[in-house]
């Protein structure tokens, strides 16, 4: 049980990330990965979502009719949405100004819809959260990449933090739209070549097992 | 290589090389190169240097990191740089340079797949990256040291002292602006070079600066101004005859230079920039392929389908 929530976890987290391997949600990372604060904040509302909406909806799964299920997951999803909304306003709110629409634009984050659709409606509610902290974990880890390079290059600083000194010639472009065109491809590029290298070994040593067992 | 092809007739031979074709484009560059040094100093050629320079070094390290055979001798990445350069402010911060070569050349054309598989123009694509990148050091243009009393403008486009610039100092290049596009003769002078060595077709910039003057004209405005002011020479010269992201037939290339035109237009009547050659030139760029399709000459003999 343990070993598969771990499975399940390391899955989203890595293996199926969710913005370098199925390039999901892709409208929130482009937006919003201008500052970490912003790509943290962003990724952990999308985390506490993901994780609350797979598991109610992992519950109900068996009531649902297949026909009206996506009403139904809809309402599960702006519930908690609504609720994180509502604590950013109450509690960081600066946050909660930057994010903006992005927020409640969470609803129809279709990292959300695809991990209730092709996880939660299917597995039982323990694998379920499992599946939402790693995706949510992932999603909240690429961001953050994201938007370190982006607001590094383009300002200089991290966190708000003067990191490459007050002379640093913030290169604007990162900052704008087009920088995360540019951040989101360059580091895909990274990602998967270190993770086809890492495939690879993994596939040679399978294979030398097999090799070894026959 | 053992691999025979067969192609069909007219086998047309031509001892036209990249090399050959980059020589001259980089001799046709001189004049105005040579005139931007003499005319904003030694800062002018610190910048030429710096991006022809990183425009090498960056070819030379991406080729080398992506496995393709050697490219330096082609010389494209020198044209890259050096163009890059000519649509500079002369004493520009040394990282405008050098970060506008790197971005055109790893990203614009060598992430493409190198010379012939970029789909804009690297050089504008580097120019586009460091406009939208440095906006304050991409538009303070310096004035000339010959110019005691002149000041220091964004764009002679967009200032008033245009009205005190006369047509004949505008045309000889005695203004501010970037390091190559101030003399318009030099500019020119390359371009019937290149024409008259058939390296470039005359329907692009012709058609290109003819819109322009017309419909500058057409609206009230002073079309002279339009295209002595500015990049237009420049760009429509040296930038949009760029044959990899240009179209190949006549007619094509008579409604790219249109399009550019129209949009060139359209910026600086409608736009927030008072220049726009560069974007211009960059989203026909990528209509290109399109016009292609639309103005493929008829084959000897062809019947049209629905005769």
């Amino acid at each position: 049980m343990a070993n598969k929530f771990t499975k399940t976890f390391l899955n989203g987290l890595v293996n199926e990330n969710p913005t370098f391997r199925l390039v999901l949600g892709m409208c929130p990372t482009l937006a919003v990965t201008t500052a970490v604060s912003n790509g943290l904040g962003m990724g952990l509302a999308t985390t506490f979502v993901l994780v609350c909406s797979n598991f109610v909806i992992s519950l109900i799964r068996n009531f649902v009719p297949s026909k009206v299920r996506i009403p139904a997951y809809i309402v599960v999803i702006a519930t908690f949405v609504t609720v994180v909304q509502m604590v950013l306003e109450a509690f960081l709110p600066a946050l909660s100004e930057s994010l903006g629409l992005f927020i409640p634009l969470i609803v129809v984050n279709c990292i959300i819809f695809a991990r209730a659709e092709a996880f939660a409606a299917k597995n039982d509610p323990v694998s379920s959260i499992a599946d939402g902290l790693g995706m949510g974990l992932g999603f909240t880890c690429s961001l953050t990449v994201l938007s370190a390079v982006r607001e590094l290059i383009g300002a200089g600083t991290l966190l708000g933090f003067p990191v490459l000194g007050a002379n640093y010639p913030g290169v604007l472009l990162f900052v704008l739209a087009p920088g995360g065109y540019l951040t989101l491809g360059l580091t895909m590029v990274a990602f998967n070549a270190v993770m086809g290298k890492i495939d690879a070994k993994r596939a040679a040593r399978q294979a030398a097992a097999e090799g070894s067992v026959a | 290589m053992s691999t025979m092809s067969v192609s069909l007739s007219p086998h047309v031979r031509s001892d036209n090389s990249t090399q050959k074709i980059m020589r001259n484009v980089i001799f046709a560059l001189l004049p105005a190169a040579v005139f931007g040094v003499v005319w904003f100093g030694l800062s002018a050629l610190l910048t030429l240097v710096l991006s022809c320079a990183s425009a090498l070094l960056a070819e030379f390290l991406m080729v080398k990191a992506l496995k393709r055979p050697f490219s330096l001798n082609d010389g494209s990445a020198l044209v890259t740089g050096l163009l890059l350069g000519l649509t500079l402010p002369a004493g520009c911060p040394w990282y405008v340079p050098v970060l506008g070569s790197v971005f055109a050349i790893c990203i614009a054309k060598q992430v493409f797949g190198g010379l012939g598989d970029n789909f804009v123009n690297p050089a504008l694509a580097g120019r586009a990256f460091l406009l939208a990148s440095f906006p304050v050091a991409m538009t303070s243009y310096p004035t000339s040291r010959f110019m005691a009393d002149a000041v220091s403008s964004a764009t002679p486009l967009s200032s008033e002292f245009a009205g005190s610039l006369s047509y004949a100092d505008a045309f000889l290049g005695l203004m501010s602006g970037s390091i190559g596009e101030v003399c318009k003769l030099a500019l020119l002078l390359g371009g019937i070079y290149l024409v008259i060595r058939q390296i470039i077709d005359w329907r692009i910039p012709v058609a290109y600066l003819a819109t322009l003057a017309l419909l500058t004209a057409l609206t009230g405005g002073n079309a002279l101004d339009a295209v002595l002011l500015g990049g237009s020479m420049l760009g429509a010269i040296f930038m949009a005859t760029d044959y990899v992201t240009s179209p190949v037939s006549p007619w094509g290339r008579v409604v790219f230079g249109i399009g550019i035109g129209i949009i060139n237009f359209a910026i600086r009547a409608f736009g927030a920039y008072p220049e726009g050659v560069t974007y211009a030139i960059l989203l026909m760029n990528i209509a290109s392929p399109l016009i292609e399709r639309f103005t493929r000459p008829k084959k000897y003999g062809e019947v049209k389908k629905n005769a």
